[in-house]
């Protein structure tokens, strides 16, 4: 058999921890092990996971360092809950419903990513990252003026920007339903969120994420953040590729919003302020830049983290700082990094090695 | 054509074979196609590839570039030269878009590129190397390659992402290829290290490679020569002749080696401050005063 590149084995290699972990992880929910908030956390860090991996496209892999990631998760979060709470009569599947959802939220977040894009992505560094940021507080508050409801006339929808009105505005007939109350977000939510869900969303992401690096569109997306005038010497239309990851990665987190959002039954859109994207970049930042793999390890470390530290009380936060920083100083220790070459460089040596012998 | 398979059906392979002596360029004298250009005489009664017609840029109050007229045929080996800060890579610039002309035409072919963008340029049929080398760093040599012969896979990024044959069967031909165009500049056995770990005359060979990889009717390389030994040299002068041999392309050259461009190149303009003073054979240049007095100086001119 031809030997795999370096960047497919590792490709094989996350795939195949994911599912180890999914299996472990399964196993040890059905005998019982989980206690309920341990469960609880299990489709939130499947959602998280798919947001670092796919802020890790835009950051890592296009180089464009976005603060509005959140923006995209309640995009999606709140479409999703509108459709699944829409259809609950007509589809009474619930994984049509779920499946449903997330295409939908995925789809509304990579309209309004590509909406965004177009004045966004004309711009680099800093300035990137404030109007994305700029962008990621609009949308929440958006959603905050929204007041949904549906009866068997179909969806009624007010926005609601004097804030003068309420959900008895909607007019909605007997036996209807509200679905998102304004500055209370979606209330009532049936939850249908699953983790055998999330764990197929985490796997669609990574197949997306991953062949899409290693495809002619992954190196024209790299080109672009390696060089810029390079890429575009070579024929590489810059503004599409650029585009390209981003919706993309809008997408993924419209999916990632819509599973989050129909795991609780109440959810405001406060919850997707800044603080969330400051989060997933810092699952991203501490997982590295680029790295794939290493976006999911941060996320479930670092998610789990303040949960295991519960028993710290009040320095709960104290702690979670110190190993943020901790990490931080280990993986950029200039000792560590060349300790670390010297280890790869030694593993390599014995793989070349050991192919020679054979 | 078919989704997946490359469009230049004709691969570099041929490259291989042996050229008989015969089928190489010979170099020919110049002929006059218009009041201020000239074409070598096998390509004199085509089309130039690239014809500038009072092409000009200024920068604030400065005339970078001016009144800049010149023909490069088909198959011709052109050189660009001039002291420093004469405005040659600016003139580089301005034939890929990375500025926009002030003033003047420019035919590719034949067709005005006055509306293209830098990439449109390039999928048109220009393609360049840095001064300053280029190159994308942090991937490899055979992807430096690959992202070359980008606009020569055709595959979508639904077939990317779920990948479909048409996936696999470009990807294997543009690896194929991309290891024949590492193999003409002798990089195949650093295929899988990082590009910027190379040696900088690699470095340099590298560029070339993957600026061929968008196979390119006019090459235009900045200093191929800059940083690299006299042997090196050699092999670059043979292997530029090469390359226009075997693709059958235009290759224009910014070099301050003199034996190089004199060497080599067929047409050579010589730029000062912006404009032409000179224009003509390598020997031609050589003995033109006003060349010797732009590189010289007046006095220095004089004591020659």
């Amino acid at each position: 058999m031809k030997k795999l590149s370096k960047g497919a084995r590792s490709d094989l290699i996350t795939y195949a921890a994911v599912i180890l972990a999914f299996i472990v992880v399964s196993v040890l929910k059905s005998n019982g092990s989980l206690n309920r908030s341990q469960s609880g956390l299990l489709v939130p860090i499947c959602c998280y996971i798919v947001m670092a991996v796919s802020l890790n496209l835009t950051v890592g892999i296009l180089g464009d360092l976005s603060l509005g990631h959140a923006g995209f998760m309640s995009v999606g979060a709140f479409t999703g809950v509108i459709t699944a709470m829409s259809l609950m009569n007509v589809i009474p599947s619930v994984w049509l419903r779920l499946t449903l959802a997330m295409i939908v939220g995925a789809f509304f977040a990579a309209v309004i990513g590509f909406l965004i894009g177009i004045p966004v992505l004309r711009l680099t560094g800093d300035y990137l990252a404030i109007v994305t940021l700029a962008f990621g507080e609009i949308i929440k508050e958006l959603i905050t003026c929204l007041l949904v409801g549906v009866d068997s006339e179909g969806l009624h929808i007010i926005f609601n920007v004097s804030g003068s009105k309420t959900a008895n505005d909607l007019k909605l007939l007997e036996g209807g339903r509200v679905i998102i109350k304004g500055a209370q977000g979606a209330t009532g939510t049936k939850t249908i969120a699953s983790f055998t869900a999330g764990f197929i969303l985490v796997m669609i992401a990574l197949v997306i994420v991953q062949n899409l690096i290693r495809s002619r569109q992954g190196r024209a997306i790299m080109a672009v953040r390696d060089n810029r005038i390079a890429a575009e010497s070579v024929g590489i239309n810059v503004t599409r590729y650029k585009m390209m990851a981003f919706v993309t990665s809008a997408a993924l987190a419209g999916a990632a919003g819509a599973l989050f959002g129909l795991n609780y039954s109440n959810l405001a859109a406060t919850k997707f302020d800044f603080n969330t994207s400051i989060l997933v970049l810092v699952f991203v930042v501490l997982g590295g830049l680029g790295n794939i793999w290493g976006s999911i390890i941060a996320t479930v470390v670092l998610y789990i983290l303040p949960e295991a530290l519960r028993g710290f009380a009040n320095y709960r936060m104290l702690i979670y700082a110190i190993v943020l920083i901790v990490v931080m100083l280990a993986t950029n220790n200039p000792v560590l990094k060349t300790y670390r070459e010297e280890l790869r460089a030694k593993f390599s040596r014995k793989d070349k090695k050991e192919a020679a012998d054979t | 054509m078919t989704a997946g398979s490359l469009k230049n059906q004709n691969p570099p392979g041929i490259w291989d074979a042996k050229m008989p002596q015969d089928v190489r360029v010979r170099r020919d004298p110049l002929v006059p196609v218009t009041r201020t250009s000239f074409l070598p005489e096998r390509d004199a009664d085509k089309t130039p590839i690239l014809e500038c017609i009072d092409l000009g840029i200024t920068f604030g109050g400065l005339k970078a570039v001016d009144n800049f007229n010149v023909a490069i045929g088909r198959t011709e080996i052109a050189g660009l030269i001039g002291p420093n800060g004469a405005g040659k890579t600016t003139i580089f610039n301005l034939l890929t878009k990375v500025y926009q002309p002030t003033h003047g035409t420019i035919l590719l072919d034949g067709k005005d590129i006055a509306a293209m963008s830098t990439a449109q340029i390039n999928r048109a049929g220009i393609a360049r190397t840095f001064q300053n080398i280029r190159l994308f760093h942090n991937q490899t040599v055979l992807d430096n390659v690959l992202i070359g012969l980008h606009n020569e896979m055709e595959y979508g990024m639904g077939s990317a992402i779920l990948r479909l044959p048409g996936y696999w069967k470009a990807e294997r031909i543009a690896r194929e290829r991309a290891m024949e165009y590492l193999s003409l500049f002798h990089l195949e056995g650093h295929a899988e290290e990082l590009a910027g770990s190379l040696p900088y005359g690699a470095q340099r060979r590298l560029e070339i490679a993957r600026a061929l990889a968008t196979n390119p009717s006019l090459l235009l390389l900045d200093e191929p020569a800059a940083g690299m030994n006299p042997s090196e040299t050699a092999e670059l002068m043979e292997n530029i002749e090469k390359i226009r041999d075997t693709f059958h392309i235009a290759i224009l050259l910014i070099e301050h080696d003199m034996s190089l461009v004199m060497n080599i190149c067929e047409g050579i303009v010589v730029l000062n401050f912006g404009r032409i003073i000179a224009k003509g054979t390598p020997s031609d240049i050589r003995a033109n005063p006003a060349v010797i007095e732009a590189y010289l100086g007046r006095k220095g001119a004089k004591t020659l």
